[in-house]
């Protein structure tokens, strides 16, 4: 199941490094997380559903979803799609109820506390540049991200990016990726810039004396936790979205991927997720991530959409035509049929109103389906923190509101990315930088040129929302502001 | 609705078809219809052949001015440029390529419309490589130059 050739990633497959797996033993590489290695050992599923006992595999691959918890070294829900693979750790399915440990010290270790000007919460496009501009404006700044490396979606984005120079256009995501980090690293050796991977914030809790914000992180060591209490003057939320789910039978069966997660296991650690797919959704994710399939040497059978129209750009849809994909407008998935894995999909036609066309149902055998039907903003610890909240749908749903600097309804609060309303990379590190940039300046560390910067990403984020196809970002963005000066 | 809106295939109406003296000479054709935002062509261009209002307008050519150096299909993230020439007996389509195997030259492939159908055979004349992006230059019947979009690697 690994990727052995491939157009445009070298992947490496020497030294395996073995780890049990309910009792047997398997091979998996250092750079693997736990799921990634399962998977190129063909076991798919994972964990069990908590009322029907159906079998779960993963569906985000990205930390997001839950349905990978398992049992490491004894330590109970483990999420495995994000935590690094070691050697001769052993991993177990566990009840749907996970058994404490016996022993406390196999859980945690003591608490530490960290004191910084700004936190950034996401490694990915939108909190790598908000970091760097904090920095560079010369305040203290510790970034955090639940995976292990830093990039956070670029870096399984293999295709060249959009865009003018500014914004790195004719680069593939990946090769984005390694610049950014090398930014921060020169900022790191500097000590402006302090990186915790493999850790999650997972709460707020206010710090009243001196008007710091106060978080909580959990910082994972083989499997051990650390709490960690960080101490701030300023927060940007830059931790990105996740993808949406879409309701048919069969739709938990493992093999039912969000088509970002078999971006991940294919880009990122070289695992095939199956030998035939069907995408669901002709936006710019379904076709780049259907392309990608391809040059992974895996077959897509088609793309269906439910839109009597293709909703990513058309050069996109070129590419996959031109390797003769199908691409069905005005379809939907009606089923998936399989019994512990997907053996095939039912899809029907969707008339003028969007009601299943009956007699027209075709069944296409497959392996693995992708579901590209869009991205929910992650906001949950804005919402904790109490930000003012409203419901876009141009923005994906729920979200902070924000204004011109990324701040929120709360004084020092920033948000960037996926997170502030879906969009795209090139927009998401433009938003970084803005929010990076005012997250600093609100607590007094501003240089001389701070304010022609702020007008230069004001331009620079307008001319790529000015097409058409940014008109969404557009209403979105707007209506956002109009809440805004509603509270303020 | 357009056509290719709903199945993702353009038709020669859609695009903006140079001269049979223009062929002769060789051009690059942009299959590049929507206004996104992207502009990496632009700044390619050594002869300054391709132009656009703004970022978000379509790239226009200037036949006249392009010298088919290729590098614009190299760099367009969108893989939507093509070089296209006739001579008295042949044609030939320049395209980017990104799969294995790499082609290799005098290799005889398939060719392939927009549709991912085989409508013949070519001769592979010239593999270069940008990035990670193969350029392949293929011979092919000359009557088809509008029509070839991709090859197969039996």
């Amino acid at each position: 199941m690994r990727i052995i050739k491939h157009p445009i990633l070298d992947f490496n497959w020497e030294k395996p490094i073995s780890f049990i797996f309910n009792n047997k033993t398997l091979n998996g590489f250092s750079n693997d997380t736990i799921a990634s290695a399962l998977h190129a050992n063909n076991v798919k599923t994972l964990s069990k559903s908590l009322r029907y006992k159906r079998d779960r595999g993963f569906f985000c691959g990205i930390g997001k979803c839950s349905s990978c918890l398992m049992q490491v070294n004894g330590i109970p829900n483990v999420r495995t799609c994000i935590a690094p693979l070691s050697k001769n750790i052993t991993v177990k399915t566990q009840d749907t109820f996970a058994q404490l440990p016996k022993i406390s010290k196999d859980l945690a270790e003591e608490k530490e506390t960290i004191s910084i000007d700004v936190l950034v919460v996401g490694a990915g496009p939108a909190g790598l540049e908000a970091s760097l501009q904090a920095a560079n404006q010369g305040a203290s700044v510790l970034l955090v991200d639940e995976n292990a490396h830093v990039g956070g979606q670029l870096v399984k984005q293999t295709h060249k990016f959009f865009g003018s120079k500014q914004e790195r256009a004719g680069i593939r995501g990946i090769d984005i990726a390694k610049e950014l980090d090398s930014s921060i690293q020169s900022l790191k050796d500097h000590k402006k810039i302090t990186q915790m991977l493999d850790a999650t914030v997972f709460g707020f809790y206010e710090n009243i004396k001196n008007k710091d914000f106060t978080f909580a992180v959990m910082k994972r060591n083989k499997y051990h936790n650390k709490l960690i209490e960080i101490q701030c003057k300023s927060v940007v939320i830059a931790v990105g979205a996740m993808e949406n789910m879409l309701l048919f039978p069969g739709n938990d069966l493992p093999g039912v991927y969000g088509a970002g997660a078999v971006q991940t296991l294919m880009n990122l650690y070289g695992v095939k997720p199956g030998n035939n797919v069907v995408m669901v959704g002709a936006g710019n994710v379904g076709l780049i991530v259907s392309y990608q399939l391809l040059q992974a040497g895996i077959n897509v059978s088609c793309v269906v959409e439910a839109a009597p129209h293709i909703g990513g750009y058309h050069v996109h849809a070129a590419k996959l035509r031109r390797c003769g994909v199908p691409i069905y407008t005005s379809h939907s998935i009606k089923e998936v049929h399989g019994t512990h894995a997907v053996e095939s999909a039912e899809i029907v036609k969707l008339d003028k109103t969007w009601k299943a066309v009956h007699g027209s149902e075709q069944t296409i055998p497959c392996d693995t389906i992708c579901l590209a039907v869009g991205l929910t903003p992650s906001t949950r610890i804005l919402g904790q923190i109490g930000v003012n909240m409203v419901t876009i749908p141009e923005a994906g749903g729920y979200v902070a509101k924000h204004d011109e600097n990324m701040q929120t309804s709360i004084k020092h609060v920033f948000v960037a990315g996926d997170a502030s309303g879906i969009e795209e990379a090139s927009t998401a590190m433009i938003e970084g930088k803005i929010a990076g940039l005012h997250a600093a300046n609100s607590i007094g560390y501003k240089t001389s040129d701070s304010e022609k910067l702020h007008t230069l990403f004001e331009n620079e984020i307008s001319r790529l929302r000015a097409g058409p196809f940014g008109e969404k970002s557009r209403i979105a963005k707007k209506r956002m502001r109009e809440h805004i000066e509603e509270t303020v | 609705m357009k056509d290719f809106e709903k199945n993702g295939i353009l038709s020669q109406k859609d695009l903006v078809l140079p001269t049979k003296n223009h062929l002769k000479k060789g051009v690059v054709i942009s299959e590049c219809i929507q206004d996104i935002p992207c502009n990496p062509c632009v700044d390619s261009c050594p002869v300054s052949a391709i132009s656009m209002k703004d970022i978000n307008s379509i790239p226009v050519i200037d036949y006249e001015l392009c010298i088919t150096c290729g590098k614009c299909v190299g760099v367009c993230p969108g893989l939507a440029l093509f070089l296209i020439k006739t001579t008295d007996e042949k044609g030939y389509v320049t395209l980017p390529y990104e799969f294995l195997p790499i082609p290799i030259k005098d290799q005889i492939v398939d060719v392939l419309d927009r549709e991912g159908k085989k409508i013949g055979v070519g001769v592979v004349k010239k593999v270069k490589k940008t990035g990670k992006t193969f350029i392949v230059t293929v011979e092919i019947e000359k009557q088809q130059v509008m029509d070839v979009r991709n090859i197969r690697i039996n």
